[in-house]
C-alpha cells in the first residue's frame, strides 16, 4: 500500500502510543454495538410520518392499493399542470399508467418533469422516505425532475432510522450504491436566510401512502 | 475541625481585585448578607488575585503561583465565598485543572474548589436563604455574566432573591446570556469588537425600559456602566449583592457621588 | 487558499463598520440561534445524545487506525478506491491526477470544507479546468471570489442586493431582485453544469466503516446532483470522520441538523457506496475517496485531541458573540469562529494566527452548545499557553504579566499598589464618579468611561473597622 497510508496510520498509532491492534482487539471492535438513545415517540408511526413530512412542505396522499397509484399521480400532475410524461421506476412498471402519457423507466434526463419511484422505507421519527438506488428507484428520479412522487406502502414505515438500517442489511446486495433519505422538497436559505423551495432538486415532493 | 453544621460557618471572603479597588461597597454588601445568614466572615490579608488574568493570557506558571497563594490563604476556612462568578469559577473549576500534573497541589486545589462558592449561589443553594429584607423601588434588568452562568450554573439564584426585594420589578432583556464584551484583557486587546458587543448588550438593555442594570461580576458591570455613561444613557448599574443587602442607596457604578437615589 | 489570519485586527474593524455585513449577521443570530433553541428544547433526549456523541467520538479516536482500515476495505469491496493524503499538497496531487486521467474539463463541487482547506479550486483552475461550486452559498462566493465566511452558510455575509449584483454580472441581465428569482436563476445555470460535469467532488460528513459509505447532508440536493451525474465522484474527507456503523451515523445526524441550522433533519441525507453497479441506470462510473490527514494525526497526540470530535455543524460560530460581531472573513482562513480559532493555528501554525485564540472573551457559549462537547474555551486558552511558552505573545504583554506576577505574589506590595491606584483614580474622578481618560487605559477609555473608585480600598476599610486577620 501507499507510503502515505503507512505514514498516516503510523502517525495515528504513535499518537495513540501503541502499535497496530491485535486480532482479538479488532474482533471485539468489530463486534461492538452502541445502543444509542432514540428520541422517544408516543404517537402512531403513520400519523407521525405524515405530520413530520408535511411540516417541511412535503405533501402526502393515501390510496388503498398499488393499483390506485396512477390516478393519484395524475391528480398531482393535473394540479400543477404538468406535461403528461413521467419517469417511473421499474417496480411500478406493471401499473396501469394512463394511455395518453409518455412513460419511461430509465434515469431522469435533464428535461424530465415528473418521477415516480418506490421507497424502501418511511421513517416516522423525522418523516423521511428512504430510496435505494437501482432500477426500481434510479437516483436521478430523486433530484432531477421538478416534481417527485414517492410511493410508500404503509407497512414500510418504521419508527426509527435504526430499523431502516436493519432492512437495508437484509436486502439482497446489502447497502445500495446510493441510499437517499429525502425529507421534503429541495430548499435553500442561502440568500438572507430566506427559505426558498426548489433550490436544485424537486420543487414538490408528494408521497403516496399505499394501504 | 468542628462540624460546620453545628456552629456558625466560618467564611473566608474572597475580595476580588476590582471590588477591592473600585467598589468596596460590594464587599461590605457581601459581608452583610453572609453575616445575616449566620456566617462568621473573615478577610485574609494574604490574598491578592485569583490568578485568572495570567491563566487566561496563557501564563500558566504565574496562574499557578497565584493559585498556591490563594489555596494557602483560604484552606483553613469552612467556605471561601466571593462576590464574582468569574473569580470563583477560576477557583472552583480551573484550579484543579491547573495542577493536573502535581498530585499534592491538585488534592489541595480540589479540596478548596469543593468549598468555594460565588456569593449568591452560596447563600441560596448552600445556606438555603430564600429571601432578603431589602427594598428598592426600581425597574431592573439582570445581565448573566458568562463564567458564573456557564461554569457555576448561576441563573435562578439571583433572580429568586431579587424577587423578594420589595419594590423591585425585574424585566428580562433579550440575549441576557450573551457576553457583554468585557472578557478581562479582551476588552483592551480588541477594543473595537468589545465596543460592538457592549453596544449590542446596551441596545437590549435599553429596550426593556429598565432604569437599573444588575449583575454579579464587577468587570462586566464596569464595562457596561462605562459605556452607558459614555453615551449618556440614564441607567444605574449595581452589583446584585448591593441591592440584596439594601446597600444600593448610594451612587451607582460610574455615577457621581451626588447622584444618589 | 491565501492565509490572512495575521490581518485579523484590521479586518475585524472593517467588518464592524460594514453595514451590509452587520445586517446579514443580525439575521444569522435571529435565524440559526433561535431555531436551534427550539429544536433542542423539543427533543428531551438532546443532552443525553450530546454525551453519547462525545463518548462515541472518543471511542472512534481511540481506535482510529482500525476503523480507517475497516473503512478502506469496505470501500474497496464496493468497487471504490481510497487514497491517503498526508497534507494539502498531496491531496491536491491525487485529485489532479484523477482529473487528468479521466480528461476532466468541467468539475462540479458540492460543499466541502476539506476542499477549501486543501485549496483545491485554485489548483484545478490553474490546470485549466472549469470548477463550479454548486451549493448556492458557495456559488455566490465563488462569483464574488471570496472564501466562505461560515462553514455551513458560506455566503451568510452577503445581502440580497449584493447577490443580485453578482448574478447580473455573471449571468447577464435582466437583474433579479427577489429571492425566488435569484434562486431560480442559479438553478437553471447550475443544472446545465451537473449534466456536463466530468468529475463531481463532494465532502464526506461521515465515512461508515461497516459499509464503506460516505455520507453527505444537504438541504439543496446539489451534492447529490454533483455526485450522481458526473462520470467520476471524488469524496474529500478528513481521517477523523470515520464512524463504525450506520447506527452511529444516526446518533450524529440527530445532533447535526438541530445544531447547525435548527432543523430536525436536513432535506437530504445520502449514503454513497461505490460506483455504478451493473443494473444501475445512473450514478458515477468511478468512486474515489481522498482521506486527508493535514495535521489531524498530530492533533490526536496531545491536548487538542478533543478538537477531532468536531462534526462541522457551525453551532459554535452561530453562538459566538465575537463571530456575530465581525463575521467569518476576519478570521482569515477557511474555518472561522471558535472551532476555526482552534483549528487554524493548529493546521497553519501558532504564529500565523496569533489573534485567533486571543480574540475571545472565554464566555463559554460555544462549548455549551457544541453537540460533541468540545471544551472550546479550554482549547483556546491552551493555545494561548503555547503561544506564551513559545514567546509568540507580544513582549509588552509578557512584561506586563511579569510585573503583575511579581506584585500579586507579594500581598503587601499588591495592596499598597491598589491603595495608591484607588486614591489617584478617585481623585481624578471625584466630581463625576468616572473618568473620560485615564493614563495607560486608552483602549478602555476610547469607547467607555472608567468608573472611579471612592478612595479607600475594601481591605483598607475592613482592616480599620475589624482589624487584620
Amino acid at each position: 500500500m501507499s507510503q502515505a497510508r503507512d505514514t498516516i496510520l503510523g502517525a495515528v498509532r504513535e499518537a495513540l502510543r501503541r502499535g497496530p491492534p491485535d486480532n482479538a482487539t479488532r474482533a471485539s471492535l468489530d463486534e461492538k454495538r452502541f445502543d444509542h438513545t432514540r428520541p422517544s415517540q408516543d404517537d402512531d408511526p403513520v400519523e407521525r410520518f405524515i405530520r413530520k413530512f408535511e411540516s417541511r412542505a412535503g405533501t402526502v396522499g393515501r390510496v388503498a392499493t398499488l393499483g390506485d397509484v396512477p390516478a393519484e399521480v395524475d391528480q398531482h400532475r393535473a394540479r400543477f399542470d404538468l406535461p403528461k410524461r413521467a419517469a417511473v421506476g421499474n417496480a411500478l412498471k406493471a401499473l396501469d399508467w394512463p394511455s395518453d402519457w409518455t412513460v419511461h423507466h430509465g434515469a431522469a434526463p435533464i428535461e424530465e418533469t415528473l418521477s415516480v419511484s418506490l421507497a424502501s422505507a418511511g421513517i416516522a421519527e423525522t418523516g423521511s422516505v428512504l430510496l435505494a438506488s437501482g432500477p426500481d428507484s434510479p437516483t436521478t428520479h430523486n433530484f432531477v425532475p421538478d416534481d417527485q412522487v414517492v410511493v410508500l406502502p404503509v407497512e414500510h414505515i418504521v419508527r426509527w432510522f435504526e430499523e431502516a438500517w436493519d432492512r437495508l442489511r437484509q436486502r439482497e446486495g446489502g447497502m445500495p450504491r446510493a441510499t437517499n433519505i429525502v425529507s421534503g422538497p429541495s430548499r435553500t436559505a442561502d440568500v438572507e436566510q430566506t427559505v426558498q423551495l426548489g433550490a436544485h432538486g424537486p420543487r414538490r415532493v408528494h408521497v403516496i401512502l399505499v394501504g | 475541625m468542628n462540624d460546620p453544621s453545628k456552629r456558625r460557618p466560618r467564611v473566608g471572603l474572597f475580595a476580588t481585585c476590582l471590588m477591592n479597588v473600585f467598589r468596596p461597597n460590594i464587599g461590605f454588601s457581601a459581608v452583610k448578607l453572609l453575616e445575616d445568614a449566620g456566617c462568621t466572615v473573615e478577610v485574609p490579608a494574604q490574598q491578592t488575585c485569583c490568578g485568572q488574568p495570567g491563566y487566561n493570557s496563557g501564563d500558566f506558571d504565574a496562574a499557578q503561583a497565584l493559585a498556591r497563594q490563594v489555596i494557602a490563604a483560604f484552606e483553613g476556612f469552612d467556605y471561601v465565598v466571593g462576590p464574582s462568578g468569574s473569580c470563583m469559577a477560576t477557583i472552583r473549576y480551573d484550579y484543579p485543572e491547573m495542577f493536573a500534573d502535581d498530585p499534592d497541589w491538585r488534592t489541595r486545589a480540589q479540596s478548596l474548589a469543593g468549598k468555594s462558592f460565588e456569593l449568591l449561589s452560596f447563600l441560596h443553594d448552600e445556606l438555603g436563604v430564600d429571601r432578603v429584607g431589602a427594598r428598592l423601588k426600581t425597574k431592573a434588568t439582570y445581565h448573566d455574566s458568562c463564567s458564573g452562568l456557564r461554569s457555576l450554573g448561576i441563573k435562578g439564584q439571583p433572580r429568586a432573591l431579587l424577587a423578594t426585594v420589595e419594590g423591585l420589578k425585574l424585566k428580562e432583556m433579550q440575549d441576557t446570556e450573551v457576553c457583554c464584551g468585557f472578557g478581562g484583557t479582551f476588552c483592551v486587546k480588541y477594543p473595537e469588537i468589545s465596543e460592538k458587543m457592549v453596544d449590542d448588550k446596551i441596545r437590549n438593555l435599553l429596550a426593556t425600559g429598565a432604569d437599573t442594570l444588575l449583575g454579579g461580576d464587577l468587570g462586566c458591570l464596569m464595562n457596561i456602566a462605562g459605556r452607558l455613561k459614555r453615551i449618556n444613557a440614564p441607567v444605574k448599574v449595581f452589583h446584585t449583592a448591593e441591592v440584596l443587602a439594601g446597600m444600593a442607596d448610594g451612587p451607582g457604578i460610574g455615577d457621581a457621588p451626588q447622584e444618589t437615589r | 487558499m491565501e492565509m490572512r489570519s495575521a490581518e485579523f485586527k484590521t479586518r475585524s474593524v472593517f467588518a464592524i463598520h460594514d453595514g451590509g455585513l452587520q445586517k446579514a449577521m443580525g439575521m444569522l443570530r435571529d435565524g440559526f440561534v433561535a431555531k436551534r433553541t427550539v429544536q433542542a428544547a423539543e427533543l428531551p433526549e438532546f443532552e443525553q445524545l450530546r454525551e453519547e456523541a462525545k463518548n462515541l467520538k472518543n471511542h472512534i479516536l481511540d481506535n482510529l487506525d482500525h476503523y480507517l482500515e475497516r473503512y478502506e476495505a469496505a470501500v474497496t469491496a464496493a468497487g471504490g478506491q481510497v487514497h491517503w493524503a498526508r497534507d494539502a499538497a498531496e491531496a491536491r496531487e491525487i485529485i489532479l491526477g484523477i482529473c487528468h486521467r479521466v480528461g476532466a474539463k468541467i468539475v462540479t463541487k458540492g460543499k466541502s470544507m476539506v476542499s477549501e482547506e486543501i485549496g483545491l479550486n485554485e489548483a484545478l483552475i490553474e490546470k485549466g479546468m472549469e470548477v463550479v461550486e454548486t451549493d448556492l452559498g458557495e456559488y455566490i462566493i465563488q462569483l464574488a471570489d471570496e472564501p466562505p465566511s461560515h462553514i455551513i452558510a458560506p455566503a451568510v455575509h452577503k445581502t440580497k442586493d449584493q447577490v443580485s449584483d453578482l448574478f447580473e454580472e455573471a449571468h447577464g441581465g435582466p437583474r433579479k431582485t427577489t429571492v425566488p428569482d435569484l434562486v431560480n436563476e442559479a438553478r437553471q445555470v447550475l443544472r446545465e453544469k451537473y449534466f456536463k460535469a466530468d468529475v463531481g467532488i463532494t465532502g464526506g460528513n461521515y465515512l461508515v466503516a461497516e459499509t464503506g459509505s460516505s455520507v453527505i447532508v444537504t438541504n439543496e440536493g446539489n451534492g447529490d446532483l454533483t455526485q450522481t451525474l458526473a462520470r467520476v465522484h471524488i469524496v474529500t474527507s478528513g481521517i477523523e470522520r470515520v464512524v463504525p456503523r450506520l447506527e452511529d451515523v444516526t446518533l450524529f445526524l440527530r445532533l447535526l441538523a438541530r445544531s447547525a441550522t435548527g432543523q430536525e433533519t436536513e432535506t437530504y441525507t445520502t449514503f454513497s457506496t461505490g460506483p455504478r453497479r451493473p443494473d444501475d441506470l445512473d450514478g458515477p462510473q468511478e468512486y474515489h475517496v481522498v482521506l486527508v490527514d493535514n495535521g489531524r494525526s498530530k492533533m490526536l497526540a496531545g491536548r487538542f485531541r478533543d478538537m477531532l470530535r468536531c462534526i462541522r455543524c457551525g453551532a459554535c460560530m452561530n453562538h459566538c458573540p465575537v463571530y456575530g460581531s465581525i463575521g467569518g472573513h476576519a478570521y482569515g482562513w477557511v474555518y472561522p469562529g471558535p472551532m476555526g480559532s482552534v483549528l487554524t493555528p493548529l493546521i497553519k501554525g501558532l504564529d500565523n494566527a496569533y489573534d485567533l485564540p486571543n480574540a475571545c472573551t472565554l464566555n463559554g457559549r460555544c462549548g455549551s452548545v457544541c453537540p460533541v462537547k468540545i471544551p472550546l474555551p479550554d482549547l483556546l486558552r491552551e493555545l494561548r499557553h503555547l503561544q506564551h511558552k513559545q514567546k509568540i505573545t507580544p513582549s509588552l504583554q509578557r512584561h506586563a504579566l511579569s510585573v503583575w506576577r511579581f506584585a500579586a505574589t507579594r500581598p503587601g506590595l499588591y495592596h499598597f499598589g491598589e491603595r495608591i491606584a484607588a486614591r489617584i483614580l478617585a481623585f481624578a474622578g471625584r466630581k463625576k464618579g468616572r473618568l473620560r481618560k485615564a493614563p495607560l487605559a486608552s483602549a478602555w477609555t476610547d469607547s467607555r468611561d472608567l468608573p472611579a473608585p471612592s478612595g479607600r480600598t475594601f481591605l483598607e476599610q475592613w482592616q480599620s473597622q475589624r482589624g487584620k486577620s
